[in-house]
């Protein structure tokens, strides 16, 4: 036996026994049960503790609209907290525990909390935690923290594998319940490619939870039928247990399949550890068919949160569906007829019904007829509860008390409309029904059947899903069906808006998982709260992990009625994606951890491998940082000893990172005046110029070389950091500004390898490269000479004679391929002239001893006048930036201007971010006078070096200032240099 | 989103990027009078209709078309996708 609640029936497999665990206790289930129902089975009625009162609380639903029993799954890295017990699927070994006590489950210290309660009402932190205001961060900060939440986090790394996915369709069909199956079935037949997705893991809906006949045959075996038929059609495509939980922009909805949930957590490293447990879809759909059915709400009345009052609806799945008992007496209170389909299934089950309380008089007495033997109470109400753990006692209005261990409630059915607002729709009320219907603004071609538009008969969900099929079919242009409607009747579906039970003297729960009561609504109303927003708001009704599917109506009625308006009048909040909450590792998908973005590798990255670099990430490249020797103690001995071999003999670097830009047409050296602030069109082919960029603000965007390799071919080259933004910017300017320049860009970042090689041997270096019918002397080839050429007889490359480094220098390209060949090659014959491979360090070294701007220095705040570029910006062209750098503004006298800086004492190191004061100033906002941008120990000078921006800097030459740096907490004196401090003429790049 | 590229067919808003205003077209004349006023207008001045919209997007994930989108902002509704170049020459531009 799998426990003393089972019954007969169900669609439950009573030869396949599951074994589970609840707080450690070993119970049994079967095969189809969820672990709400094996719980229940075991008569485990006390499944959680209530978020704020640590009340004793039980299951309610059956569904995903679950507000108590939230319990923690599995152990170790995968345990997950607020799993609603009602939609988990159960499996061998299944470990769950309660969550939100402290103590044990039975006996929670924090239930004192329940006592307390008449100063935990709404706003409570507001209204209590505001003085001291020392104490805030000491006391009443980690007391909040510890006591509020839901539930644990492992703080390990989630150990499953998440992926994503693209589907494309005509139709969706949101919901397998029976509108959702006959359009299903009615678009498959006729040839539409129809995704039908649900969130339970059996299709079919209510129709397995209700007894209701569908041509003749049980409603179950209609729907299995139905799936069966829909399984075999080649355009259907059924997603069990996946949830649509957004309906987004153009038809795509967002889908989470829940892949691997319902099986026993895969041991890492086993064959299948890399399957998703959850894959996140983009559904692309021409159509899509809202069948998601309703959820039924509760009554509030005085302790109507007790452990076995359930929702009328659950009682009957469990016993229909999963052959579960909720009580052996069990009472229902409805105000409509379906609550008395709950008394009249439970009787065919031979469960005693302890009575039958509805708040109508029923002057044609009742709906459905039931054994005599049952008492029925017209025109009453349930006022109150017994019972600690458990209801035992229901009393009613009439101060009549009933025996009973489950209270069966139903307050009507509310259309589970949530998708249908996700673009901001506000939904309508509807009398008929007491509750809210889609109303206007759907998503487009968004269509609604069944009970989630409000028909809440079996034979109205069958007839609306046909329908809307048919309407599907024919506006995509696919031939009608010829299935009939299946046959159901109407069963008696009328109700009596009824929302609170006024007599009930103590606290009536409105939302159980933010245990809002209706003592709460009426604080908010009296304190001023009284639109929906705020009562939301000040008193969390509707938050949290259910985002009040069985307790917003309910509140917006209490409210409605403390106001004296109606409910529409009163309003209703709308609903937002995700219908459920969605992992946010579904999400993230592949991209974490290494995966979290592409890295990108330069063509001698392998080579780097090797010689054992140190590498870093520049934006989504890793570059070698430095390249350590043995016996080298620290990054500082080798980037030292980089840089002097560099400046000695030579070096060589993979500057393949930079971004390459072909530009090719005869207007593009016009085009190129546009966007640079120096002119190109009269470059020479065959030369180099150096380029500043601006942004239309006049602020200084990039900066780089191009090279005139033709007539009307140039190649542009930027910056690591934003090669793909001053393409797009080009892009812009070309097809958007000047649309019939004739210029055309591609980016070659990727199609060349490029290496640089400096030092006063790099030339003697290349000549044993490069092919020696090419003259690269410095009289044939000079400073800022480029040339297509070839090397290692006959291999295509470019030549530039740059230099970032401030020696004589060059940057050989190579197509990419051949780039891991080139730097061995480099390497290789370097070793004849002591040349060393250097990294991002040594470069970095080497560009502040020469005074080289940088990203440090274009740092989206500085203008060409700041950088000392001001004889590069034309006065006689329109480029980019051109009128906006003219703003007064920007062109003060006091303006600060690029410069060097050493410190005075030379031991004294120096730093990036440091302020400059004058020696005697305070460290305050008015005597700052600029900052350092950029420093490093410079091992020709053997001290340390700045450059940065300084008020009025090339005047003032000589003067000691403080570099005033207090992150690291250090106050040095410099002196303003010239910031080349290295071969200040040039002599060496253009030897 | 779904972008109905003019060349490429309807195509996912995630392969593009979203610049903003299609008035960055509208790149004044440097040699006006009142250049400075106009660029600054130019730059920093930007619609922000609840409705309509005319902007900018550009399929860098693509073929790098610079797209001129008629977007409501409200609906997200798209009411009209051409090239930017177009977009650009009717408004007079050209070299």
């Amino acid at each position: 036996m799998t426990g003393r609640f089972r019954i007969p029936g169900g669609l439950v497999d009573r030869t396949q026994p599951i074994g589970f665990s609840f707080n450690g206790r070993e119970l049994s289930g079967l095969q189809g049960d969820t672990l709400a129902s094996a719980l229940l089975a075991n008569g485990q009625r006390l499944v959680g503790r209530s978020f704020k009162y640590h009340r004793p609380r039980g299951i309610l639903s059956a569904g995903p609209e679950e507000p108590n029993a939230l319990v923690q799954l599995h152990r170790g890295a995968r345990l997950e907290p607020n799993t609603k017990a009602t939609v988990t699927e159960l499996f061998a070994g299944l470990a769950a525990t309660s969550q939100n006590h402290l103590g044990s489950l039975d006996f929670d210290l924090l239930a004192v909390n329940d006592l307390l309660s008449p100063f935990l009402t709404a706003g409570f932190y507001y209204k209590t935690f505001m003085w001291p205001k020392s104490f805030w961060e000491k006391v009443y900060e980690p007391l909040i923290r510890s006591s509020a939440g839901l539930g644990r986090l492992s703080g390990e790394a989630d150990p499953d594998h998440y992926d994503k996915g693209f589907l494309h369709c005509d139709l969706l069909v949101i919901g397998a319940g029976p509108a959702g199956l006959s359009a299903a079935l009615a678009a498959g037949e006729s040839g539409a490619r129809v995704i039908l997705a649900d969130e339970d893991f059996v299709m079919g809906g209510r129709l397995n939870s209700e007894t209701h006949a569908v041509n003749g045959q049980p409603g179950h075996e209609w729907a299995a039928r139905t799936v069966a038929e829909l399984a075999e059609m080649e355009t259907v495509r059924l997603m069990p247990r996946t949830t649509v939980f957004g309906a987004f922009d153009h038809g795509i909805y967002g889908v989470l399949e829940r892949r691997r949930d319902h099986l026993p957590p895969l041991a890492d490293g086993s064959s299948d550890s890399r399957q998703p447990r959850q894959i996140l879809w983009h559904i692309y759909t021409k159509r899509a068919i809202l069948a998601s059915g309703s959820i039924e709400r509760p009554i509030a009345f005085t302790n109507n949160d007790r452990p076995g009052i359930m929702l009328a609806g659950a009682v009957r799945a469990y016993a229909n569906r999963f052959g579960v008992a909720c009580g052996q007496r069990v009472a229902v209170f409805t105000n409509n007829d379906d609550g008395w389909r709950t008394a009249a299934d439970l009787q065919d089950k031979d469960i005693d019904i302890a009575a039958v309380v509805d708040t109508r008089s029923l002057p044609d007495g009742p709906p459905i007829h039931l054994n005599a033997r049952v008492p029925i109470h017209a025109g009453e109400e349930v006022v109150d509860t017994r019972g600690r753990r458990g209801i035992t006692k229901l009393v009613l209005a009439s101060g009549k008390r009933v025996r009973a261990d489950c209270l069966a409630v139903s307050g009507g059915w509310n259309p589970s409309i949530h998708l249908s607002s996700h673009h901001g729709g506000r939904p309508v009320w509807n009398d008929n029904i007491a509750g809210f219907v889609p109303g206007e603004r759907h998503p487009p071609n968004l269509s609604v059947a069944g009970a989630a538009g409000g028909s809440l008969t079996l034979g109205s969900a069958f007839r609306e899903g046909t329908a809307q099929a048919a309407a599907v079919l024919d506006s995509l242009g696919y031939p009608p069906s010829r299935r009939p409607v299946p046959e159901a009747s109407d069963e008696p579906a009328a109700i009596s808006a009824f929302w609170h039970v006024r007599e009930s003297r103590g606290r009536a729960w409105i939302d159980f998982q933010n245990d809002v009561t209706d003592k709460d609504v009426r604080l908010s109303h009296r304190e001023g709260y009284r639109s929906v927003e705020h009562l939301k708001r000040y008193t969390t009704l509707g938050m949290s992990t259910d985002q009040g599917k069985t307790a917003n109506v309910n509140g917006l009625a209490a409210m409605a009625k403390l106001s004296g308006r109606t409910i529409p009048e009163t309003g209703t909040t709308v609903f937002r994606p995700p219908w459920t909450p969605v992992a946010i590792a579904a999400f993230a998908g592949r991209s974490r951890g290494r995966d979290f973005r592409p890295v990108r590798l330069t063509p001698s990255h392998r080579w780097a491998e090797e010689q054992g670099a140190v590498f870093v990430e520049t934006g989504s490249w890793l570059r070698a940082q430095w390249f350590p020797r043995p016996g080298e103690h620290g990054w500082r001995q080798s980037v030292d000893r980089e840089v002097r071999t560099t400046r000695n003999t030579a070096g060589f670097c993979d500057v393949t990172t930079l971004g390459k830009i072909d530009i090719k047409g005869t207007d593009a050296g016009t085009f190129l005046d546009r966007v640079y602030t120096g002119t190109f069109s009269t470059l020479p082919i065959g030369r180099v110029r150096y380029g500043l960029m601006l942004r239309e603000d006049g602020i200084a965007y990039d900066d780089g070389t191009t090279a005139r390799l033709g007539e009307s071919h140039y190649l542009m080259t930027t910056t690591t950091a934003n090669a793909v933004l001053v393409f797009r910017q080009l892009e812009f300017a070309r097809q958007c500004l000047w649309p019939d320049l004739d210029v055309h860009l591609v980016s070659v970042t990727d199609g060349w390898a490029q290496f640089s090689v400096a030092g006063p041997h790099s030339r003697d270096l290349l000549r044993t490269i490069i092919d020696p019918q090419h003259d690269i002397s410095n009289a044939a080839f000079p400073f800022m000479a480029c040339s297509e050429l070839t090397v290692c007889g006959g291999c295509a490359a470019r030549l530039f004679r740059i230099s970032f480094s401030g020696e004589l220098a060059y940057e050989l390209a190579v197509p990419a391929r051949f780039g891991d060949s080139m730097i061995r090659r480099i390497a290789q014959s370097g070793l004849a002239f002591d040349a060393v491979p250097y990294g991002t360090e040594a470069l970095g070294v080497m560009r502040i001893e020469k005074g080289h701007a940088s990203g440090n220095e274009l740092d989206g705040q500085t203008t060409a006048l700041n950088l000392g570029l001001s004889a590069m910006v034309s006065t006689k062209k329109d480029f980019i930036g051109m009128t906006l750098a003219k703003r007064p503004e920007l062109n003060r006298k006091d303006a600060v201007r690029l410069m060097g800086f050493i410190p005075v004492d030379r031991a004294a190191p120096l730093a990036a971010g440091a302020h400059f004061l004058a020696r005697d100033a305070d460290p305050t906002t008015e005597n700052d006078q600029g900052w350092m941008s950029s420093a490093a120990h410079s091992p020709i000078l053997g001290h340390d070096i700045g450059i940065g921006f300084i008020e009025r800097g090339h005047e003032r030459v000589g003067e000691i200032v403080r570099a005033w740096d207090a992150v690291r907490g250090r106050d040095t004196d410099v002196e303003i240099v010239s910031p080349h401090f290295l071969d200040p003429k040039g002599d060496r790049l253009r030897g | 989103m779904i972008i109905n590229h003019p060349l490429l067919g309807p195509r996912d808003a995630a392969e593009f990027v979203h610049l903003g205003d299609a008035a960055m077209i509208d790149r004044p004349d440097w040699q006006a009078k009142d250049a400075a006023e106009a660029f600054h207008d130019y730059l920093y001045l930007r619609d922000n209709p609840a409705g309509t919209y005319r902007e900018l997007w550009y399929h860098e994930q693509g073929d790098r078309s610079w797209l001129v989108v008629i977007r409501d902002t409200i609906t997200h509704d798209i009411k009209n996708v051409e090239l930017a170049r177009d977009h650009a020459r009717r408004r007079g531009r050209s070299r």
